[in-house]
């Protein structure tokens, strides 16, 4: 991540990079470079800044033709009714951030929990038909949730985990557990088995030799998976919509999208929500880029 | 006590037969060395040994008591690993303290122990760093201190010298045999390397394709292989190999030269035999009348002596000459053959035919 940026930016000369799409030379180069990157840069980040300023206009700056781009009140207002009710109290949508934060986190712990053992045993043994079982437990992603969301809903309101924070959570750990087996598989067969075997030997059992030598250097590829496991459930939005109905078990992506659809619809409240929302992820990755980056490239160093 | 002993080994992965067949003795308190080419099962006995893999077939007892069932640290063994296997996130006195902290040892006796054995192997100074500021001999070092700060049954070498440089792994061979003699313990000892295996071994075990080949000291691997496969790996430059058969009192090569037949051979007339020859038994200079006619192929000098390849019809032999020596390509000369001193194996089986007169 960091890493491409820095390359995708670099203004040094091509010497050590003999890529035949970079004939041009030296200066001419960098500044087509510089100039298709600031292009790309607006256009993606356009929308980002128009939601942000949505999110601090006021209503009436909002929908104002033509639109206005620095010339407008400043207003924290619409963060307010983010997370207080227009009484007084905590709001729905406050609940169903509240609700976000359960269910992502307890179902990235869960896959988590159950996945790096997994990935762990899937690296470490030899067992019968290891490759199909490992297809087989991938197969589980191939099907876009929507399809199997029906299925899914019938069966909960069989076992009663309709409209339960309990059934996200399961139905998102079901998710991501294939995931983490898969990522965490590549994590564990950069470390040697030889720590392990050198720590049965020291004179300790299989378990505690991965829980002691290996998990520890787990760390930074468990860190990553998390957190891409964490963005899927933070950001899924088919299940809990067709999973959930009651306000207080709702997460935030339904409960974002309910606010638009009435006679009118207040933008600014949805961009605020919109801003809190989009924010944990951000810093959650911020926080760990150090260990995604390394999470990312282990697998790209020979030993 | 420490005796280690393998029976009917069997292990395979996938169509690979890792093993077949593997029954090794290893008395108490010698250095045994398992000799053999890269694939040939050195380590997968080893690992079998130390109760990391599953096998096929074949039970493993240590002190006389089968073990074949147990997990690795019921075995009370010690092992040193080609990578070295240090836990990177360690450091070294932490590394050395591991086995001892498995076992519950108090504090004390760690810090004893610890330096008991870091003295021995020079590297108190290098306690507090990580492997990944140890070069490779300090790792090594490290490796070994982790091992032998206990006082296990036996004592398990994977490769310990290979990824060192050849200064070093020298250095290290004389201190891995002093260091064996000093303690008395059981050493299994894996190698690819002939000369470690013939300067340190008490008994060497040679094993090929997960078959042994020849179990005896170093001196009866090296004067008496058990077949022509062994004689070729085991010296170095390697043993000469000649088709010939028996005719009367002569051998007859493949390529014409005839030689007396060296007595102590029962080999019938005609039976396909190959004649192996060390280049220390052969000569270029004249002596006796059992020399094979040649040319002068090509002068290794290697220092204290010069290697002479001369070509025998198609074959090249090795003959170890004098520094002295020299000669230009293409020259014709005579090679003396030290009958008394060669070999002569069943050219369809390989298996030594030289034992039975001598």
């Amino acid at each position: 991540m960091a890493v491409s940026v820095d390359e995708a930016v670099s203004t040094r000369p091509a010497r050590d990079r003999g890529s035949p799409a970079r004939r041009f030379g030296g200066r001419g180069r960098s500044a087509l470079e510089v100039t298709l990157l600031t292009v790309l840069a607006a256009v993606m980040l356009f929308p980002v800044l128009w939601m942000i300023e949505t999110s601090i206009k006021e209503n009436r700056d909002v929908y104002a033709i033509p639109a206005k781009f620095f010339d407008f009140k400043v207003t924290m207002d619409h963060y307010k009714d983010v997370f207080v009710a227009s009484g007084s109290g905590r709001s729905t949508l406050s609940a169903a951030f509240l609700n976000s934060v359960v269910v992502a986190g307890a179902s990235t712990a869960l896959a988590t929990v159950l996945g790096v053992p997994a990935a762990w045993a899937y690296s470490r043994f030899a067992m019968k038909a290891k490759k199909d079982q490992l297809f087989f437990i991938l197969s589980t992603r191939f099907m876009p949730p929507v399809v199997v969301v029906i299925p899914i809903f019938l069966m909960y309101r069989q076992v009663g985990l309709i409209d339960s924070k309990l059934g996200l959570i399961l139905i998102y750990a079901a998710f991501n557990v294939p995931f983490t087996i898969w990522m965490m598989k590549g994590f564990v067969d950069e470390v040697p088995a030889e720590y392990e075997d050198a720590a049965m030997l020291d004179g300790y059992t299989r378990l505690q030799a991965f829980w002691r030598y290996t998990l520890p250097l787990l760390l930074p590829g468990i860190a990553a998976t998390a957190v891409f496991a964490l963005i899927f459930s933070w950001n899924e939005f088919v299940f809990a919509i067709f999973l959930t109905s009651s306000d207080s078990v709702r997460t935030a992506p339904p409960a974002i999208a309910g606010l638009i659809g009435g006679t009118t619809v207040d933008w600014g409240l949805v961009a605020a929500a919109s801003v809190v929302f989009a924010l944990p992820v951000l810093v959650f990755a911020y926080l760990v880029r150090k260990h995604l980056v390394a999470g990312v490239t282990l697998g790209a160093v020979r030993r | 006590m420490g005796t280690v002993a393998v029976r009917g080994l069997r292990k395979s992965f996938g169509k690979v037969q890792a093993l077949d067949g593997v029954t090794l003795d290893v008395p108490d308190g010698s250095f045994f060395v398992v000799l053999g080419p890269s694939g040939a099962g050195k380590t997968t006995t080893l690992r079998a040994i130390a109760g990391l893999d599953k096998l096929d077939a074949g039970s493993v007892h240590l002190d006389g008591r089968d073990a074949t069932g147990d997990a690795p640290a019921a075995r009370d063994l010690a092992m040193v690993f080609q990578n070295y296997a240090l836990y990177p996130r360690h450091t070294a006195y932490e590394n050395i303290a591991s086995p001892l902290r498995a076992r519950r040892c108090s504090a004390s006796e760690i810090a004893a122990a610890v330096e008991r054995i870091s003295s021995l192997l020079h590297i108190e100074r290098l306690l507090q760093r990580r492997p990944a500021q140890l070069s490779g001999g300090e790792m090594q070092r490290v490796a070994l201190a982790r091992a032998l700060v206990r006082h296990p049954r036996a004592f398990l070498m994977d490769e310990p010298l290979t990824n060192l440089d050849l200064k070093l792994r020298v250095e290290m061979r004389t201190e891995l045999t002093r260091i064996h003699r000093s303690l008395g313990a059981t050493f299994v000892y894996v190698t690819n390397d002939q000369v470690e295996a013939l300067s340190m071994a008490d008994q060497v075990a040679v094993l090929k394709e997960g078959k042994v080949q020849q179990i005896g000291t170093p001196a009866e691997v090296y004067e008496r292989p058990a077949n022509q496969w062994v004689a070729g790996f085991v010296g170095s430059p390697p043993i000469s190999l000649l088709a010939c058969h028996a005719e009367g009192d002569r051998l007859v090569g493949a390529e014409g030269w005839t030689l007396p037949r060296p007595r102590w051979t029962t080999a019938e007339d005609g039976r396909p035999l190959l004649l192996g020859v060390r280049a220390e038994d052969l000569s270029v200079e004249r002596r006796g009348d059992a020399s094979l006619p040649g040319e002068l192929y090509g002068l290794e000098p290697l220092g204290d002596r010069t290697v002479v390849d001369v070509r025998v019809g198609t074959e090249i032999l090795k003959v170890k000459a004098r520094t002295t020596v020299t000669g230009t390509p293409g020259e014709r000369l005579l090679v003396t053959v030290d009958l008394d001193r060669a070999h002569l194996f069943d050219a369809g089986t390989g298996l030594t035919l030289s034992e039975a007169g001598r």
